[in-house]
């Protein structure tokens, strides 16, 4: 169904129809939906998309982090020709944060507040590279060096309100590469920063990539981030994937209306024309336990016809000389 | 051009509806069991402004410049140390309880976060409806009338007027707290990171709408953000702030195209582009660590300043008009 075209390298990270769903009382939320992605060795994907679409269920999924009521229902994510879904647990605890490791958003709430961030980075260390203490801290300092930490053996002993914002991102950082994993995700590593801190972040994130040859899932609702650092683009919608090509593309010629209609939004793309009104994207996201038939995205795009509002939904289409978009306005007629 | 040309009042075409004098907030830093004073956080350090009648002025800044406490300074919901506030031609500071509770009614303030700033336990209605209540306007048919109407202008359904805040999404909910802002016929709103806490094609509503507002009612705004690209898509002028003092303010496209302040320019490099092409291009960010909350004498940035020099650290520069509008906190600004 999905067989890699041989020419291309195997992708390090390779998510075949993934199905996410949460039962709740209220019906079944299909959080995400047959999507598949491949993450290529030493690139980045960027995953794009609103509250709610669907990303950060996927990278939870990949993880394995997925907690009742949420459940992985259907589908194969396959490390490095593993799929990590049939791993008994206890193995899947050895891959996380040594072979695959996360960064979550908040910069705030995922270290301890009780432990020397020091000692936060030691523990990873001790527990999947088996150093003794003292290896472990001469690690520690010198990873918390290469994220840019200034003095790291003063900083090794302070604890996590002590840090600002960006410094707090920079330990997580250090924490997420400790173990030189094969594989980034960085849910929204941005998001809760200041500019000038992003900035530096993201140049980190891009300096990791190319000196570590780490491929990294990139999670944000920020076009702006993603052409700074992605090579390829995903933009999902209620759980599904609608657009995926290279970063170069989704930018000069977005297909999917609902693309458009982001980059539209974006304040200031053009250069600045005296308050214009923008293109706003009518409309909310429909709620996962509400669906409309047909196209997810019908209820809002300035496109739709007869057929969009019929079951099934479109398919992910290859229009020529274009990339894959799942819209029908791209069906060859 | 004379230096206080900018703070006139009444000057007929461009009249100043609100200008500040030398503003400052400070915070004492206590320690011990006496709580005896140990320091001040300068969150507003020396503000001088103006706002003309029917602009927009954008106030940008990064986390912890003094912007939001500049705010709600303004609005007197917090205790000016020192300087002078005068909206509408009435120092603020002189104003007795009765005077300021008029003038309140005539600026409101719209909040970042559209989850907290609402009352959970209180309808919207009740909610759009509250300052009419206070401020003791029409009957109750009446102010019924009238928050129906709002809800309308703002683009919520009038039928939902008996909903609570949870049953809203979080666009909804910024519209509920523009419509709460509007009830009262404001001429001043302070939008406070109106926009941070919302998707990116909902932000694009929410802006359609406070522009669409602004010409109806000939508001004015002063519109308080940390996002580079929305203050200039909205804002006629721009200042930026930085440690509780601003360091350069001129026509939006004036200041974007032409940062003289190393700060501004700073920031302006580091918001990124939503074009690859435009992205590989550019330049490297200049390296600013925040790593000590310690300000520097003299200029307050000289510490992370590529262009600082010794006499940065001695002498704090003034904020001096480099070019016409164009103001400028810098020594070593250059100047046409």
């Amino acid at each position: 169904m999905f067989e890699d075209v041989c020419f291309m390298a195997s992708p390090v990270l390779h998510v075949k129809d993934l199905k996410t769903y949460f039962f709740t009382e209220r019906g079944v939320a299909r959080a995400v939906d047959k999507v598949s992605l491949k993450l290529m060795k030493s690139l980045t994907l960027g995953v794009v998309g609103e509250s709610g679409c669907g990303k950060s269920v996927t990278a939870l999924s990949i993880m394995r982090l997925i907690q009742p009521p949420g459940r992985i229902v259907e589908g194969e994510i396959c490390f490095n020709g593993t799929d990590l879904l049939t791993l008994p647990e206890e193995t899947m605890r050895s891959i996380r944060g040594n072979e695959i490791s996360m960064i979550f958003q908040e910069p705030m709430t995922s270290l301890n507040p009780v432990f020397r961030i020091g000692d936060q980075v030691i523990e990873i260390l001790q527990q999947h590279e088996r150093m003794n203490k003292k290896e472990a801290l001469a690690r520690a300092v010198e990873l918390l060096r290469q994220v840019g930490i200034p003095s790291p053996h003063e900083h090794i002993k302070d604890y996590p309100h002590q840090m600002s914002g960006g410094m707090r991102q920079r330990v997580i950082i250090a924490m997420a590469v400790a173990c030189s994993p094969q594989v980034i995700i960085a849910d929204e590593p941005t998001t809760a920063l200041d500019v000038t801190i992003q900035a530096q972040i993201l140049d980190l994130l891009k300096r990791l990539k190319e000196q570590m040859g780490t491929s990294v899932l990139l999670i944000t609702h920020d076009l702006g981030v993603v052409a700074e650092v992605a090579e390829d683009v995903m933009v999902m919608y209620a759980g599904r994937v609608v657009e995926e090509a290279t970063c170069k593309d989704i930018f000069s010629k977005p297909l999917h209306p609902y693309t458009q209609g982001l980059m539209h939004s974006i304040p200031g793309k053009a250069a600045q024309e005296r308050k214009k009104r923008l293109a706003a994207i009518p409309g909310v996201v429909p709620s996962l336990l509400a669906l409309p038939a047909g196209c997810k995205f019908n209820t809002r795009c300035p496109h739709v016809f007869d057929k969009c509002f019929i079951d099934p939904e479109p398919v992910l289409l290859l229009p020529k000389g274009g990339h894959p978009v799942r819209c029908w306005l791209y069906e060859e007629r | 051009m004379r230096k206080d040309e900018g703070f006139a009042l009444n000057n007929e075409r461009n009249e100043t509806l609100l200008a500040l004098h030398g503003v400052e907030k400070y915070y004492p830093i206590t320690s011990g069991v006496f709580r005896r004073q140990i320091g001040t956080v300068k969150a507003v350090d020396g503000i001088d402004l103006a706002v003309k009648r029917g602009e927009t002025l954008g106030l940008v800044g990064e986390s912890g410049c003094g912007k939001s406490t500049l705010g709600r300074v303004i609005l007197r919901l917090e205790e000016p140390t020192a300087g002078q506030i005068i909206f509408a031609g009435e120092n603020l500071q002189e104003a007795r309880s009765q005077q300021l509770h008029q003038l309140r009614k005539r600026m409101q303030v719209i909040f970042q976060d559209p989850y907290s700033s609402l009352n959970p336990r209180q309808t919207i209605g009740r909610t759009i409806g509250e300052g009419l209540i206070i401020h003791k306007i029409g009957l109750p048919a009446e102010r019924r009338e009238k928050v129906l109407h709002l809800m309308e202008i703002v683009g919520l359904r009038s039928e939902h007027v008996n909903r609570y805040p949870h049953e809203f999404s979080g666009g909804q909910r910024q519209r509920i707290g523009i419509a709460r802002a509007l009830a009262l016929q404001p001429e001043f709103i302070i939008c406070d990171e109106p926009l941070s806490a919302l998707d990116v094609s909902i932000q694009a509503q929410v802006i359609n709408l406070l522009e669409d507002l602004q010409d109806q009612y000939h508001l004015t705004y002063l519109f308080i953000s940390h996002d580079l690209s929305v203050v200039r898509h909205i804002s006629d002028r721009v200042a930026v702030m930085y440690a509780g003092q601003l360091v350069e303010m001129a026509p939006k496209d004036e200041l974007y195209e032409h940062p003289y302040h190393p700060y501004t320019q700073t920031l302006l490099q580091a918001v990124p582009i939503a074009d690859p092409e435009a992205a590989k291009k550019r330049k490297e960010p200049a390296k600013i660590v925040k790593d000590s909350l310690s300000i520097p004498s003299g200029c307050k940035f000289s510490s992370l300043c590529p262009i600082s020099s010794s006499d940065c650290m001695k002498e704090a520069p003034v904020f001096r008009e480099a070019s016409r509008g164009h103001w400028v906190r810098c020594l070593h600004a250059e100047l046409d």
